[in-house]
């Protein structure tokens, strides 16, 4: 009776347990909708912030976060997938291709702060780029370098060696093989992890605070070399250094609630891939 | 064919661009912290940078670059984070993996992947809004940015890659040990936790692992949560400043090429250092586990 | 259907982008940040050919910003020192300052702190430490919650500066920025804290509820003024007025002059007066000497 009574009771810690971590996602979700959908309008998408931030909108904070996030994908993709394809379908399995692995795995935990660092030494100030769309999109393409390497080289090891093996047969050259077999057999692995690198690209702030963001700007950045509005950093200044926080307080929660829409549904577009590819297989 | 094995070649020496031009740049990442921080040292002292607790660059009298104090408070609130993430983390995972049923695994798992997606900034947000006026009225103080406030949010971070990879590795203990325990006339908890959950300790602990190094590597949520005194705190109620937050804090405020610029690059290699030797530990005890299992 | 969307697009972005924009870069004090944003935004209403582009992060980021070579204007709380005057050397950085407004330094407490005002001298016992307890000014057995600035903040450095004359308290809670110092005071009852007067007031000119102002005096035996005393500033007597500084590179040139001159102009010290901010005409009422 006793050993029943330990397991409803373990049972039912597990269960706490889980309730809870889901209610902290629930809440988070909640608190974020409720407080912040009252201020999201058509107007405050598409406008410029006014009056000191207390009005208006924050269009330029999020034009800049998609185009930073945009070109950061633009500049990781190529050399991420080419770096996986090569490590997976060229290289020898010898110790310096697993030491290279190895190095990009624990790259991929490096704290964003110090890629932000490595932007400001390296692409503001060596490269000569100053704080711009150009030196922020590097350093967060940087960031999601790694990921990109490791989620392309697992949809790659994903593709059956049978497929490849049967077009080598058929007489194709290794590089005819990638190119009509495995990429394409590995392209919803690949998009599913290019997406989930974009969503955490939007999202970050430490990579771009001192490599081109602005507190305002009137404009949209008119090139690649001018400074940007966006939305993580707009969310932090907000909350943290306004001049009347409380009043912008329903205005950060808009920017967190817009923030987390993007992310989300970026999110979700990646799992719908991946799902077709789970249905697709089968 | 000559064309197509042109065309074969040139691939192949396109994809080796683009892998060494990856790899370079980010061993790259390496070497410029390593090239700064040794330039940081040409002026600062090891003994006082490892040993003194004051950070203080601009202080009025000179200079000091101590980074005791902020090296305590991210191990503070990174183990606070770990103590509150763990049991959530195990409990949760050997829910999902044992009793959940397959259609509660199937809105579960995705609603954990969505934690995870959560934006640092957004977390910290809520850290200022939420937990920080909950934590005041709860403990009676006058606000609640301080360490408390970062473990928790930093272990609602670490929580869902402390889940998935937890529930990996309890769903990966072999049937037949269940079997065999539940032969003997063990019930379902039992076998948990007598059976299940020790055969995958390794498993748990890299999962506790890679928690912690991305705990440790958070910068905006104690940034904005922690209430960022220099000082060395006495408790988990004390406002701290991580190793990262000084980081960040202090960036834009130096001139490229000064004594404290470079100082930062030698924070971000100890930060990197540390992360480097929690991923490096994880992996090493991921590999034994899988040559036991085998 | 897609065409239709990209036209759409294209035309949203075009409503904000100007192609022949020239853009100014502005970064630096908190202080002055709010105050410049709406003198910005007052000055591209009037001129559609030119973006100013602020960040705030305090004085340490403009001036960083400048000797870095990617901002053109430093917003700047207080002066540059000769340390970075060095650096400027080094590098080719010809400083050039302007004072465009002034601001005076407010000393904010928690309503229940038993203190009306202080001397300059024993507000700089508190922030140092030496006076850590509100019992040893005659008020209640209550340590001293002491809320500041950060490195980056030009008001930091003044305040150690004119009123420390040494380091802060250790203990002192570092802020990262003005408004977040009086939420904390607001919420501490044992709280004490500095702050530039214009955040004083809210978007309306009234001054905010739940803080109280300290009245200051330079010595034993003076008046103590209040910052919102403008008579009483415009004496001089109010110990720790300053002037707000922007650097440049160089001579003003092109539309950062123009901006400056339309700082000067009437309207523009009229968007000044409104944030509660002094003319830089009452910039060096302040008695420089520490004592």
């Amino acid at each position: 009776m006793k050993r029943k009574i330990i397991q409803m009771l373990g049972l039912a810690l597990m269960i706490t347990a889980t309730l809870l971590v889901v209610a902290i996602l629930g809440v988070v979700l909640f608190d974020l909708s409720s407080k912040g959908a009252p201020s999201i309008s058509w107007a405050f998408l598409t406008q410029s912030p006014k009056h000191g931030m207390t009005e208006g909108g924050i269009l330029p904070a999020i034009f800049g976060t998609t185009a930073v996030t945009l070109l950061s994908t633009l500049l990781a993709m190529p050399l991420g997938i080419g770096c996986a394809v090569y490590l997976h379908e060229y290289a020898p399995d010898n110790t310096f291709s697993r030491l290279i692995r190895a190095s990009i795995r624990n790259l991929a935990g490096v704290p964003s702060i110090v890629y932000g660092l490595f932007g400001v030494a390296i692409f503001v100030q060596f490269f000569g780029m100053g704080a711009s769309v150009l030196a922020a999109g590097c350093t967060l393409g940087l960031l999601t370098l790694p990921s990109i390497i490791t989620t392309t080289e697992e949809a790659l090891r994903n593709v059956p060696r049978l497929t490849r093996e049967g077009a080598l047969a058929l007489g194709a050259t290794k590089w005819e093989t990638i190119r009509t077999v495995v990429l394409p057999s590995a392209v919803p692995g690949i998009l599913t992890g290019v997406i989930l690198a974009l969503s955490r690209g939007a999202g970050e702030t430490a990579p771009i605070l001192f490599t081109g963001v602005a507190f305002y700007t009137r404009y949209l950045p008119g090139s690649v070399m001018d400074e940007f509005m966006a939305l993580p950093y707009h969310l932090y200044i907000l909350s943290t250094q306004h001049h009347a926080i409380e009043q912008v307080r329903p205005l950060a929660y808009a920017t967190a609630l817009t923030l987390i829409g993007l992310v989300f549904m970026l999110n979700l577009t990646a799992f719908w891939v991946r799902a077709k590819y789970q249905h697709g297989k089968d | 064919m000559k064309r197509r094995l042109f065309w074969d070649i040139f691939f192949e020496k396109a994809l080796k661009a683009a892998a060494w031009v990856s790899v370079l740049t980010l061993a790259g990442i390496f070497l410029m912290l390593l090239i700064n921080s040794v330039r940081a040292f040409e002026t600062i002292s090891f003994a006082q940078f490892f040993s003194g607790t004051a950070w203080n660059p601009a202080a009025y009298g000179e200079a000091t670059y101590g980074i005791g104090a902020m090296l305590f408070s991210t191990f503070l609130v990174t183990l606070g984070a770990m103590l509150i993430a763990v049991p959530l983390g195990i409990g949760t995972a050997a829910f999902l993996s044992e009793i959940a049923s397959p259609r509660v695994r199937n809105i579960l798992k995705p609603a954990i992947e969505m934690l995870a997606a959560v934006p640092s900034v957004v977390i910290g947000f809520l850290g200022i809004v939420l937990v920080a006026p909950a934590l005041a009225k709860l403990f009676n103080l006058p606000h609640g940015l301080n360490a408390l406030n970062g473990a928790i949010l930093l272990a609602v971070m670490a929580l869902p890659t402390l889940i998935s990879v937890m529930e990996d590795a309890i769903h990966a203990v072999p049937k037949s040990y269940k079997e065999a325990s539940y032969a003997l006339g063990a019930n379902r908890w039992e076998t948990l936790v007598r059976v299940t959950l020790p055969s995958c300790t390794s498993g748990i602990l890299v999962a506790i692992m890679l928690g912690l190094g991305r705990a440790l590597g958070e910068t905006m949520t104690v940034l904005m949560a922690t209430g960022n005194a220099a000082a060395m705190p006495h408790g988990f109620f004390d406002s701290v400043r991580t190793i990262t937050a000084t980081v960040a804090i202090e960036m834009g405020e130096v001139p490229f090429r000064t004594p404290h610029y470079y100082s930062l690059f030698a924070c971000a290699l100890i930060l990197f250092l540390i992360t480097l030797l929690v991923n490096v530990a994880a992996e090493r005890i991921a590999a034994g586990y899988r040559r036991k299992g085998q | 259907m897609r065409t239709g969307l990209y036209f759409s697009i294209l035309i949203l972005l075009s409503a904000c982008t100007r192609r022949n924009v020239e853009t100014i870069t502005i970064k630096g004090s908190d202080t002055e940040v709010n105050l410049v944003l709406q003198l910005a935004e007052a000055y591209m209403d009037s001129d559609l050919d030119v973006s100013v582009n602020i960040t705030g992060g305090g004085s340490g980021v403009g001036i960083a910003g400048l000797l870095n070579g990617n901002t053109d204007v430093a917003n700047s709380s207080r002066d540059i020192n000769p340390y970075e005057l060095t650096l400027a050397a080094e590098r080719g950085v010809a400083v050039v300052p302007f004072v465009f407004a002034a601001d005076a330094l407010a000393i904010i407490c928690h309503p229940s702190v038993p203190l009306d005002s202080l001397i300059l001298k024993d507000l700089g016992k508190i922030f140092s430490g030496e006076i850590q307890n509100w019992q040893q000014l005659g008020g209640s057995n209550a340590k001293v919650s002491l809320y500041g600035r950060q490195s980056n903040s030009g008001t930091f450095m003044y305040f150690r500066e004119r009123v420390l004359g040494k380091d802060y308290d250790p203990g002192i809670k570092q802020m990262n920025g003005n408004a977040q110092i009086i939420e904390a005071v607001k919420a501490d009852p044992n709280a004490i804290g500095y702050i530039g007067f214009g955040y004083l007031t809210d978007e309306s000119g009234a001054l905010r509820d739940g803080i109280k102002v300290i009245k200051l005096a330079k010595m034993k035996g003076q008046n103590a003024i209040s910052p919102l005393d403008k008579a009483g500033i415009k004496a001089g007597l109010y110990p720790l007025t300053r002037p707000l500084y922007q650097f440049t590179n160089g001579e003003p040139r092109g539309k950062i002059l123009a901006f400056y001159e339309f700082e000067k102009s009437p309207f523009g010290q009229s968007i000044i007066a409104k944030n509660g901010y002094l003319p830089a005409s009452e910039a060096g009422l302040a008695n420089n000497s520490r004592q």
